[in-house]
């Protein structure tokens, strides 16, 4: 039910962000997501794409450093209360989040989040004991098509 | 005789013989040869027999291998001032070669060999191969610069002359090394310890795994490393690492070398005589103690060296080495005088911030040490490629790991310093002698 995502190093300077981007467009390869956590010297771009080990051989030979950790996808109903009520089942169960963000993309009236969690086999447990639908990657990518 | 280096575990080669030399006998031969090369460099040479004049000293007045200490000392502009050929002391009829290293300034210095000289640095090559364990049927990846700079040559006759294969690459062209090192099956290299950390980086990409090549042995130096750079390395790519020394005024290479103790490095004293003094009195310091490395060459004629200031940190240990050499140790040197900078008044080495570095879990001795400021209040950055080992999508993890690193610098150091986390392969790689640090301080 995990999803792969890519993470890498970059300096905190200009054109930094558009190297890698570039190397996936290049390589015909779509970013289905992103998220870009940073500090005064540099950041680290996180990224989610279909064909995630094709896309880190294309990173590294652009010279990139690249990462994979899996991470969670879920959906959350697309409307005022919808993130703080899974937020809610996740702090009951004294898990921590490291960091999150939201796929671009919706279905009707659902938006999916993704959760890095630093232990996310027990997170996917306690969300889906609370019927939760956590995404597996077959499904994210058969949706981001669409 | 006993043949006690089968003991020890390994092959003994006959070039090797002077290794282990009686010291009664070691110490007769280096007075002797003392006392012709003072006189060959007093008839031959003018700066010599001035200097020698200067202070009343005739080549006779060395009737004891401690009155090597009432000779002046040479230094590096001296070969500068007499450029590029005063410091011979042969006829250019018998000199058959010349090197030059690059200066940073202006005009390189010149070195000169005879044919003897060439045989001389052929056989302390050897020397070196066989303290690390090399043989006749090794195949030897030279990857040190050939042409005017001593390292490629030197090396290259000394595998030769061991019998070794010898693959004269030279430096550079590192996607080439890789293949030729795994399609040739090469089982030693000789490169600075720094372009071997740039082949360690490389070959994954390449789909080369180092630890899986008949790759065993590496011959590295022509510039300072740190023990801890050895241990990377070694769990890098399985291969034991071995420090080489020399400099192109004594000789090249060959100098002087590591065995399989690790414990430092053995000169070839009988024909490079070490002494080891204090920076600033210039007075020889008693055995263990750290100073400066000065070297006389014993054996050299076209172009003898009488105390030269090599500017090489190091200590002479006095202890005899369990290899059962009898020839005199130097510590590794992990630094040299020339590279010191002062901080804030403090003196600092490379080799000090690359120990800090390298005691962080993960990083490689990818660095660039940057001193910026203007008077008095200098800062020091340290900048530090990100290695697959150590990268982590978290935030958090990678300010804590910039952290780490700055407080294992400043624990040897005492200074603190930022620590500035950059991209890999950004940080340029040197073929030859490596670049650590760029003073952008206004003087």
């Amino acid at each position: 039910m995990k999803i792969h995502q890519l993470s890498m190093f970059l300096e905190n300077k200009p054109g930094r962000l558009s190297e890698p981007c570039k190397a996936l467009a290049d390589a015909g390869i779509n970013i289905l997501t992103l998220s870009l956590a940073d500090t005064q010297q540099f950041g680290i771009l996180r990224l989610i794409v279909r064909d995630w080990e094709q896309a880190k051989q294309v990173l590294e030979k652009a010279g990139s450093v690249v990462n994979v950790t899996e991470v969670v996808a879920t959906e959350v109903e697309d409307r005022p209360g919808g993130l703080a009520s899974i937020l809610e089942i996740i702090d009951a169960a004294g898990i921590n989040i490291e960091y999150m963000y939201a796929f671009t993309f919706r279905s009707e009236d659902r938006a999916v989040l993704v959760f890095r969690f630093d232990d996310p086999d027990a997170a996917v447990k306690v969300l889906q004991a609370k019927s939760i639908n956590v995404i597996g990657p077959v499904e994210l990518y058969g949706r981001a098509k669409a | 005789m006993a043949e006690y280096w089968h003991d020890a575990g390994c092959a003994f080669h006959p070039a090797s013989a002077p290794d282990y030399l009686p010291l009664e006998q070691l110490r007769m031969l280096q007075l002797h040869r003392l006392q012709a090369m003072v006189s060959r460099a007093y008839e031959n040479v003018p700066l010599f027999r001035s200097r020698m004049e200067e202070r009343g000293l005739k080549p006779e007045h060395l009737q004891s291998l401690s009155d090597i200490a009432k000779l002046p000392f040479t230094v590096k502009t001296d070969l500068r001032d007499t450029y590029p050929f005063g410091l011979f002391a042969s006829p250019m009829s018998e000199v058959v070669r010349v090197h030059a290293s690059s200066g940073t300034t202006g005009k390189p210095i010149v070195v000169a060999y005879t044919k003897e000289d060439l045989d001389v640095w052929a056989s302390v090559m050897i020397r070196c191969f066989a303290a690390s364990g090399l043989d006749r049927g090794d195949i030897i990846q030279n990857a040190y610069g050939y042409g005017l700079f001593t390292g490629g040559l030197g090396a290259h006759y000394g595998a030769e002359a061991l019998g070794a294969t010898v693959i004269p690459i030279s430096g550079g062209n590192t996607d080439r090394q890789l293949m030729i090192m795994k399609d040739f099956g090469v089982t030693a290299i000789c490169c600075t310890p720094s372009y071997f950390v740039h082949l360690i980086d490389r070959a994954p990409q390449l789909g080369i795994n180092l630890k899986e090549l008949p790759l065993r042995v590496g011959v590295f130096g022509a510039e300072p490393w740190t023990e801890q750079m050895r241990q990377r390395v070694q769990e890098e790519s399985r291969i034991e690492a071995y420090d080489i020394y020399g400099l192109s005024e004594i000789i090249g290479p060959g100098v002087g070398n590591e065995c399989w103790a690790h414990s430092g490095l053995h000169i070839f004293e009988d024909h490079f005589y070490p002494e080891v003094v204090d920076i600033n009195t210039l007075e020889p310091v008693p055995d263990g103690a750290e100073g400066e490395l000065v070297l006389t060459t014993l054996s050299k004629k076209a172009m003898p060296m009488i105390r030269y200031r090599t500017r090489d940190i190091t200590t002479l240990v006095p202890e005899q080495c369990k290899c059962g050499r009898t020839i005199r140790r130097i510590s590794r040197i992990g630094r040299r005088s020339d590279d010191m900078f002062i901080i804030r008044g403090v003196n600092v080495y490379p080799s000090q911030i690359e120990a800090g570095i390298l005691a962080v879990e993960g990083t490689l001795p990818h660095y660039i040490i940057i001193l910026t400021g203007e008077m008095g209040l200098d800062e020091v950055e340290v900048q530090v490629e990100v290695t697959p080992e150590f990268f982590s999508d978290k935030v958090g993890a990678m300010e804590q790991l910039q952290k780490r690193i700055g407080q294992a610098i400043e624990r040897i150091i005492n200074i603190r310093v930022k620590v500035r986390l950059v991209e890999p392969h950004t940080i340029q790689r040197s073929e030859g002698k490596a670049k650590r640090v760029i003073d952008q301080r206004k003087k």
